[in-house]
Order: C-alpha cells, then structure tokens, then sequence
C-alpha cells in the first residue's frame, strides 16, 4: 500500500467514524440559567419523604441524591436502574433478601462535610420506619424491608423479609432524597423547611409561592456535571401563564405536560424556536362502580356502561384537546406486558363495532331490569383530563339511554368520596412513577387486600390470577398469566372501565438540550445533565 | 336617608285624601316608557333574555350538550352561528339554555335572600333593643364573610348543581337587604302613626305588614332589581372558579371557565360571547331598576 | 366621642367570635382534610397509616370544642399559628403576599376617587345631557361586567394588539418586584388587575357621586346661593360637594372592604401572588389554620373599615355626631 492509498483509507476512515457519530451528539456546553415552570401554586413542604405531590419534586429534586434511579439518558427505560450514590447497583444476595450497597466515597454535603453510608442508612430508616411524629408517605412500598444498616461509612446494607422483585425498583422512588444523619437526629422535622443535600445545585432561595433558586454545586461527584450556572424554578398553577411564558421567553420549559392545544399554539407561534418532547403517561383514569350499591353490583350493568363507550373514537378527538392518548388495558401501553390492539377488542369496552356494543350494552341493561338507569358520577375538580373525560363519558352513556349527573368536588371531598365509599360511580385515577406493571396493576385487586381499591368488591379469583402473575419469573408465561388477570378484571368482572392512558407532552425552548421525556413526571428532575445551546 | 311618605291609608282620616289621577295600567307603563327611554331599553333586553330562556327547546338548533369531536372550537359560521367550543358544542344553543340557568338562579336568589331579608330587616327595626343587636351582629358576620368560603362548603358538602349554588348566592345577599330595610324601616319606626297603632292594639304582624313592609317596599323593589344583576355576576364568578354549575350544564358563568380562557387567543368566541351575555343582561336589569327608583322615588318624581 | 368608639369596638367582639365560629365549622364539614389532600396527591395513592400519622400531627384527630377553644386562645394571644400545608407561620404567608394585592387595592381605589368623583359631578351638573348619558351608560357598564371577563378580555386584546403592531406579543411579567425596585415592571404587572379592579369600583363611585350630588343640588339652600348670584364653580366646590362627598366617602370605605372578594377573581385570572389567590389555595387545601386566620383578617379590615367610615362620616356632618 503506498502513501495514496494509505491516505485514502486514513481519510475514508474518518468519514466513516463521523458518519457512524450519532445524529446530533454535540458537546454540552457549560453556563447559563435555566428558568423553568413548576406547575402548581407551591410545594407544600421541602421534605420529600413527607410529600407526594409533583410540585416538590420539581421544585426541590435538584438539591438532593438518592441511592439508584432511573438512567437519566434513557429515563423512559421500564428495566434499568443505575446507582446515583453507590458504586455500583447491589445484587441480590442470601436467597435474594440482602442487599449490599456500596457508597461513594467522594460526596460532599453542601455545607462542605462529608457524606457517609451512614448519612444513607439513617435516611433510609426515616423513610422506612418514621419515628413517631412524622409523616412519611411511602412506607408500604417497603413492607418487605425488615432492617436498614451501615456497618461502617462506606457501606449499606437492606435486609428484607422475603424476597421480593418490586424492590430495587421501589428503592428508585425519585423522593427518596438522601439527608444528613446529623440534621435528621437533631430535627426530623427540619427538613420540611430547610434545603441541604448534596445534588448536582445548591439552594439559593426561596420566595414564597414565587419561585426557587438555586447553583451550580461545584463539588458534584459527577464530574463535568451539572453544565447549567444555575436554576430558577417558578411557581405558576395557571396554564395560560406558563404557555406565555414559554411562547415569551420568560422561562424555557415545564417538566409537566401541556395539552395539545398549548403546545399546538406554542408551535404555531413561535415554530422552530420550540421543540416537543411526548410520551406516554403511566396515570390514567378509571372509571369504578361502587359494587355495593344497587344496580352496579350487577355484573351486566357494570358490562353495559363499558360498551356503551367508545374508546378507539373517543381517543383520538379526546387527544386534540385533553392529555390523554392511547387506547389501553390495566398496563401501560409502552411495557411488553401491555395488551396488543387485537387481544384489548376482545374485552367489553373495545370492541371494534360501537353499534354492536351499544346494542349489546342496551340487551343487559334491559335484561338486568336497569333500563333508563340514572346515577351520579363522582369527579375530581380538576380540568385536565377529569373533567373533560367525565364531559365525555356522559355523552357516552347518554347514547344507551343512561342519565348521568356529574358531581364534581374538589380534592378533599373526593377522596372522601372514595375512602367512604359514598359514591355512586367515581373517576378514579391510577398514577404511578417507575413502571412497575407488577405493582401498579395491584389496583384492580379487592380492598381487603390492597386498601386503595376502592371498588367495594371481593374478588377471590382475582386475588388468583394476579399472584399467579406476579410469581411468574418466564416473561412469556408472565405475560399470559397477565392476559387472564386482565380479561378477569375488565371483562368477564368489569370492575373497572379504563379510559385513555394520559400522555404527556413537554413543549420546550430549542435551546434546552439533555432532557429526556419519561413515562412519569416524577423522574429524572434533577436537572443535572441539562444544558444550554445558546 | 330619604324620608318616604307614610301610607295613605294608615293615616285615613287624618289627611284629606287629595284627588287622584285616574290612570290605567297601561298609561302607567307607557308613561313610564316615555319618560325612561333607558330603563325601557333595559328591560327589553330582560324580556329578550326571558323569551330566550323559555323557548330555549324551540330556538337552539342543536343538543346544548351534546358534543360533536369533528367541529370543536369552530369560528362562527353558517353552520353555527356563534361557533363551537372546545368540545363541538354549539355556543348558541348553550347561551339560549344557559339564559335560563342564569335567569333561574338570578331571580331565585334574589327573590329568596330578599324576601328573608325584608322580613328580618323590618322585624329587627320594629322590635329593637337586644333582637336588633344581636341581629346587627349577625349581619355584620355575614356581609364581611367572604362568599368563596361559603360557596365552597356547601359545594363540598351539597354537592354542585343549580340549587346549590342557589343557596350559596343567596346568603349574602340577605344581609345586604337586611341592613337597607331596617335603616328604611327604622326612619319609619319613629313615625306617630306606628305608636298610634298600637295604641289601638293591632298585633305585631299586622303593624309590621300592613304599615312598616309598605313604606320600605320601594327601595326594597330597587334593591331587589340589583339583586338579580349581583346574583347572575356572583353565579359567574363561582363557575370560574369552579365551584358554581357544573359540567355539562350549560350556564353561561361556565362557559367562561376552563376552555375559555385557555383558548382566547386561538377561538376568541367561546369567551367573548359568554361574557358579553352577561353583561347585557346584567345591564338591562340595572338600567331597569336605575329607572324603577327614578319612577318610584317621590323626591325626584316632582320635576 | 371615645364612649363611642369604645362601645362600637366592644361591640365588634361578638362579630368576630360569630365568623371565627362560622369559618370554624365550615371548614370542618367539608369531606376529606388537608393530610388527604397532602398525601394523596400523587394520583389517588393514600396510605392509611400516613394519613393518621399526618392526622396525628396536625391535630386534626382532636375532639372539636378542644380544637375551637384552642383556635380562640391562640388568637387571643395574637398566635396566628402555622400554615398545615406549607409548615411556614401564618403571619409569614401572608405577610409575603399583602404587597401585590395591598398595590391593587390602594390603586383602585385611586383610579376610583380620582376618576370616578370628577366624572360623577360633571355627569350631576350636566344632568340628562348627552355627556350625563354617556357616562352613567359607562358606569352601569362597569358594575354590570363580570370582572374577571374583562381582565380576560383586556389580557387577549393587549397581546394581540402588541403582536399586530409589533410582531411579537407582549405578556406581563411573571414575578413581581415592587415598586421601588423597578417601577416600570411592577407597574407592567399590576397596572391592568387595578383597571379591571377599579372600573367596577369607580362605576359604583361613580353613581353614587352622581346621585349624591343630584339631591344636593336640589337643596333649599343650593337654590339661594345661586339666587344671590354666586359662580356656579364656588357653588359646587364648596357647598354642594362638600355635602355630597358624605354618602360617596362611605361608600368608598364600604367598597374598599368588598374589594377582597373581587381580589380574589382577579388575581386567578391575571395570576398574581396575592392574598385573593392564597384564599383559594387556602381553601381548597383545607388549610384549616390559614382559612381561619385569612378569614379573620378579612373580617378585621371589614369591621374597622366601617369603624372608620362611620367615625368619618359623624366628623364630616355635625348633624349626625353619635345620636
């Protein structure tokens, strides 16, 4: 080979190498601040083991680590979890009921001491076991943890009482925030009103009910990171506000959602200065019948007022003004678990031919002498997409001679509602962070077994199949058990009527680079690998 | 602080009766036209208003609420002739029905929070000393309240619906008349004619109706008419937030609320119309009872 | 003249006792309570044992009497008590709010006596003229629009005037400063939310200005100035006016304590961190303190607010000194 030759290849080499680089992988570049809208009036508090609210986690998230999360260049992945604090991501040991973790040795808390298993330990018991006094909101998603110790400072150790698959994904909980075990033993409670963490920014201020600021923490572990100068989070419950501000320039982003026709006028506007992230959501609304009173404790009526209801139209025109989008069964439609469109119109409620159905819904109601019915549906005092699912679902119902009024109360009396079992039918939601399918479709089981079902239903069978299902280690086999559990609990039961999934659309200055979107607005808020091309 | 007139009657015998014009009822109301060209004005525009709530089963041509996902959040056109909102329904068809809510509700609460509010009022200033106090007291309680409190527990406890938030306007507004009858009352209390009466032993009810409720009828009929307005615009404010009628009741407070405001850039009409209903008939029943107190207050009628 | 006051002031404890109770039980009957609300928040996941926990803390699981009695003693000890939701102290909350909504008000309110007594004079001098018209037209237009509507409608058309005459639409900014820190931006803020305060506000102004003034005019004693040949200017600036201003000063103190309640639509639509919008937020977080202590205030302002009317009215008319 001569010179030439060589020269060639060398070059053909790099052309190569640039064009297998992936499509727009540009450096981040470090400076400047990011100003974003936080969707509500204000946080409640700043402890986020206490709150459960979206508002402090975007509000506070930056300031804060947590022991395992979600991958923040692929938030959106159902499987994969990677250490923020430890080393590296514990395997299960001792029949799959010890955990080991090890802490990072190069952690620095914001007021400059050293952060410490202990520190992580310490957090984890508050969380876990809160002391008497406190408020923590989260502690049946670790009823298998027996004990949370720290041997010595670089290491932390779960014991559980069985084994359990939801646990590492239940440990990725996005307001586990890590505190400092001096702070927690002086005041449990100071962390309700004080920000102190070791996440990639530090707390500036807070101006109430106004917005949050905060900076670059120099000493972040993640070296290189975070790219932004600072943060300012600004509080604003009213949508019109934040869309103008976006359209504005007055802020580049909000970690929410928008729905269609905010992002529609956003686009139209102000065109290629305005990117769109979306995704699906994993919340959605149910619509649940009080199985205790009469005629929904007939199986047929329950049946009649699924069919009556036109999913794969309604979806579509739904989506043009509210958040919801895709069509699904009890598990989120992005997760392999998730029912194909052919296995989903087998069931009542998704049957391809509305008239058949409706027809069909008519039949039972008439057969289950619950003609003409009239009811009350219980729904929240929120707009999007309660109220406009609720609007929707009545002009459905209407269309098999169901007279529904619409009650529609704010937060309180609604969960009342549903705690006391007051209701007639009730919009329910079912939201969730990580996509757990396992867990999250545990929902649908009887009260006696899961208290947040609050159908009013016993339900033996379903108890059956859904432990079958989770038990289930074979994927394939997993997937049918699911199948069965699913066909049990929407058709051959009907307790509850699945409306469109939510879906989840984040318009954003073009500038705002290193966001992923995520099923979950609960996730991947710290803001750390963010940056700004400008 | 205007001195009304004692009634004729109770003072029979003691002032010559001065002769009286003979007018029909009609040269009473077109003599009130003639001379009141805006109230006239006024209340054709609440007559309209009435017509179209009653005839809303005639005149809307579509289902108010009915929704239709190929036409949402039409301009105005032939089809429909103030356009669709965010969910295709048709925005003239719910105005037409909505007239009715409103008109419903205004007038209920009005007449409701009134008439209680007249018999309190007039009680209170006959019978005075601690019942006056005390009654005092609880009108000040009520009247400093602030109405989203109230509205938003009988919301949460009634529930939402036309009733409800009937009841939830209505008690302000007692207080509100409350204090205008008793001061109107009390002016009267201090007439001879009321000790006279006594005198003579008529019972408690019959002076309190027969001779005090007269004399404060007027500016109580003008208040009433302010009423109406405060009660519709009380209605609208309530729906905005979100505590008043709900969906899909058309009511035109409702209209303004949710959709409206996110879409008043890109469909201007849902908003507009709403708003503009409102404030005419609002504005009709003012110009009304602007009129109404021009007609019926004695120190203006001599001009 | 301290008897008086002394006696009206003994008077307002029974009103104040009367809407702390009230506001008291309101509060409870409503379904459901802030820890619900606080903990379930993420999509109808309600964890019991939290929930009692968070009861617990709150004090919420208190026998009612032991709760009313405490609200009482601890307002007599002037301690407001801390926000259930926020954990911060009530007087703080407020506190950081009372400037923007303080900044409408006292705007309005000068809108109303700058703008509405002027127009209102003129419109009684010029009576039944096309200017009275035309201004008792505007005027009944002022109290007949939804306020809220009109701020909608004034935001929609200020954005789109800005877009066609500049391309790019003008929004007000989203935080507040105040005045003395930039007054071209605070202003940009809270200059609309004053106008859509204060049309209502001078319209009722406005009419009763105009009314006031009519019966003055009518007066015996009108009638001899003019007959002894006195310029009409004196005549109403020192006579007439003067008289009439009486009902309009009440009325203005009376509206200033309504305004709360239009303060409360306003600041929704227009989106300022005032006291209006805290009342909602307060409301329907059943934040039992801070409803309590927002409602307290409000009826505070309203009791010394007529106080203050009335002692001025009496100062202003010597007819009427305490009978």
């Amino acid at each position: 080979m001569n010179l030439r030759t060589g020269l060639w290849a060398v070059g053909l080499g790099l052309a190569a190498a640039i064009a297998a680089a992936p499509a727009g992988a540009q450096t981040p570049k470090r400076g400047g601040t990011l100003t974003y809208m936080i969707s509500a009036d204000a946080s409640p508090s700043f402890d986020g083991h206490r709150e459960t609210t979206f508002a402090t986690v975007h509000a506070v998230a930056p300031y804060y680590s947590v022991l395992i999360r979600v991958p923040p260049d692929n938030p959106a992945s159902t499987t994969e979890f990677v250490c923020d604090l430890c080393t590296e991501m514990a395997k299960p040991a001792d029949g799959g009921k010890t955990y080991t973790f090890k802490i990072r040795q190069d952690v620095k808390w914001h007021d400059g001491s050293k952060l410490t298993a202990k520190d992580v330990a310490a957090t984890w018991n508050k969380i876990v076991f809160p002391p008497q006094g406190i408020t923590s909101a989260r502690v049946s998603y670790y009823s298998m943890v027996e004990k949370i110790e720290a041997p010595d400072d670089a290491t932390v150790v779960f014991r559980l009482k069985y084994p359990s698959a939801a646990f590492i994904p239940a440990l990725a909980d996005p307001f586990t925030w890590i505190y400092k075990k001096e702070m927690i033993d002086k005041d449990p409670h100071w962390y309700e009103k004080n920000i102190m963490g070791s996440g990639p920014f530090k707390f500036v201020s807070y101006a109430i009910g106004q917005s949050i600021k905060g900076v670059r923490n120099p000493d972040y572990y993640h070296k290189g990171q975070p790219y932004l100068d600072a943060i300012e989070g600004i509080f604003a419950a009213k949508q019109s506000v934040r869309v103008d501000a976006i359209r504005g320039d007055r802020a580049a982003i909000e970690f929410r959602g928008m729905p269609p026709s905010a992002r529609d006028e956003l686009v139209k506007e102000a065109g290629k200065e305005i990117v769109v992230q979306d995704s699906d959501w994993n919340c959605g609304n149910i619509i649940t019948a009080n199985h205790k009173k009469k005629p929904f404790d007939d199986v047929r009526v329950r049946r009649a007022l699924a069919l009556a209801v036109d999913q794969w139209k309604g979806a579509p025109a739904l989506s043009k003004i509210a958040i919801v989008r895709s069509v699904g069964g009890i598990v989120f439609p992005g997760s392999p678990l998730a029912a194909t469109k052919e296995e989903l119109q087998e069931m009542v409620g998704y049957w391809p031919d509305i008239e058949k159905a409706r027809a069909e819904a008519r039949r039972l109601l008439k057969e289950a002498g619950a003609e003409n019915l009239k009811f009350e549906l219980i729904n929240r005092n929120v707009d999007q997409p309660y109220k406009f699912v609720g609007t929707w679902l009545i002009g459905e119902w209407k269309k098999i001679g169901v007279t529904v009024e619409q009650k529609v109360v704010p937060t309180g009396p609604w969960f009342q509602a549903m705690r006391g079992g007051t209701f007639d039918v009730v919009v329910d939601a079912n939201c969730q962070s990580v996509v757990n399918p396992a867990l999250d479709t545990s929902k649908y089981l009887p009260q006696t077994v899961y208290p947040e079902s609050y159908g009013g239903y016993d339900d033996p069978k379903s108890v059956e199949l859904y432990n079958k299902m989770l038990y289930e280690t074979d994927p394939k086999a997993q997937r049918v058990a699911m199948r069965a559990y699913e066909k049990h609990t929407l058709d051959t039961m009907a307790h509850a009527i699945i409306t469109p999934y939510w879906y989840r659309i984040v318009p954003a200055r073009s500038y705002v680079k290193g966001w992923k979107i995520s099923p979950s607005h609960y996730l991947n808020q710290d803001l750390a690998n963010i940056w700004l091309d400008k | 602080m205007t001195i009304v007139a004692p009634n004729r009657a109770a003072v029979a015998g003691l002032v010559e009766e001065l002769p009286e014009r003979k007018r029909s009822l009609l040269g009473i109301a077109l003599n009130f036209c003639r001379r009141q060209p805006l109230g006239t004005f006024g209340l054709a525009i609440v007559v309209i208003m009435f017509v179209a709530g009653i005839s809303a089963g005639w005149i809307a041509p579509y289902d108010p609420e009915e929704n239709d996902f190929n036409a949402m959040m039409e301009a105005p056109s032939w089809a429909h002739v103030l356009g669709t909102d965010q969910l295709g329904r048709d925005i003239f068809s719910r105005l037409v029905y909505g007239a009715r809510t409103a008109l419903i509700v205004g007038f209920s609460a009005a007449f409701v929070g009134g008439a209680i509010g007249l018999v309190l009022g007039v009680s209170s200033a006959y019978f005075g000393g601690w019942f006056d106090l005390g009654f005092q007291r609880v009108l000040d309680v009520l009247m400093a309240f602030p109405l989203i409190i109230l509205a938003l527990a009988v919301v949460a406890v009634f529930g939402t619906g036309v009733f409800n938030v009937i009841l939830a306007i209505t008690i302000p507004l007692i207080p509100r008349c409350g204090r205008v009858v008793r001061a109107s009352a009390l002016a009267v209390r201090e007439i001879p004619y009321v000790d006279a009466a006594r005198a003579l032993g008529f019972g408690h009810a019959r002076i309190v109706l027969r001779h005090m409720v007269p004399n404060v009828v007027a500016p109580f009929l003008i208040m009433l008419s302010a009423f109406v307005g405060q009660a519709i615009l009380a209605e609208a404010s309530l729906s905005y937030l979100g505590l008043g009628v709900q969906e899909p009741v058309p009511a035109w407070g409702l209209m303004l609320q949710g959709g409206a405001e996110e879409y008043a850039t890109t469909a201007p009409w849902i908003a507009v119309f709403p708003g503009l209903a409102i404030m005419l008939t609002v504005l009709g029943i003012s110009l009304f009872g602007d009129a109404l107190r021009d007609a019926i207050d004695p120190k203006l009628r001599d001009r | 003249m301290y008897r008086y006051i002394v006696k009206r002031l003994l008077l307002a404890v029974p009103t104040l006792v009367g809407a702390a109770a009230l506001v008291f039980v309101l509060m409870r009957l409503i379904p459901g309570d802030i820890c619900v609300i606080r903990l379930g928040s993420g999509g109808a996941h309600v964890d019991p044992a939290s929930v009692e926990a968070c009861r617990l803390e709150l004090g919420l699981n208190n026998p009612m009497i032991v709760q009313f009695l405490d609200f009482l003693w601890s307002y007599i000890t002037l301690d407001f008590g801390t926000s259930m939701w926020s954990g911060h102290p009530v007087t703080h909350e407020i506190a950081a709010r009372l400037p923007v909504s303080l900044q409408i008000a006292l705007m309005a309110t000068v809108i109303a006596i700058l703008i509405a007594i002027p127009l209102g004079t003129i419109s009684a001098l010029k009576e039944n003229t096309w200017l009275d018209h035309i201004v008792r037209m505007v005027a009944i237009a002022g109290i007949a629009t939804p306020s809220f509507w009109l701020g909608i409608m004034s935001l929609v058309l200020v954005l789109d005037i800005t877009y066609l005459a500049t391309g790019k639409p003008w929004m007000p900014p989203i935080d507040y400063v105040p005045f003395w820190q930039d007054p071209i931006r605070n202003l940009s803020m809270v200059l609309l939310p004053a106008i859509t305060v204060g049309y209502r506000y001078s319209a009722v102004t406005m009419r009763m200005t105009r009314s006031a003034m009519l019966e003055v005019l009518r007066e015996d004693y009108i009638r001899t100035a003019r007959s002894k040949g006195l310029l009409e200017q004196i005549i109403v600036n020192r006579h007439a006016l003067k008289n009439a201003l009486l009902p309009v000063v009440t009325l203005i103190g009376i509206e200033f304590a309504f305004l709360i309640g239009g303060l409360v639509v306003t600041e929704q639509v227009f989106n300022l961190n005032g006291i209006g919008r805290l009342f909602v937020q307060a409301v329907q977080n059943q934040d039992n303190v801070l409803t309590q202590a927002l409602v307290m205030l409000v009826v505070v302002i309203f009791v010394t607010t007529n106080l203050v009317v009335d002692l001025l009215y009496a100062w202003l008319d010597p007819r009427i000194r305490f009978s």
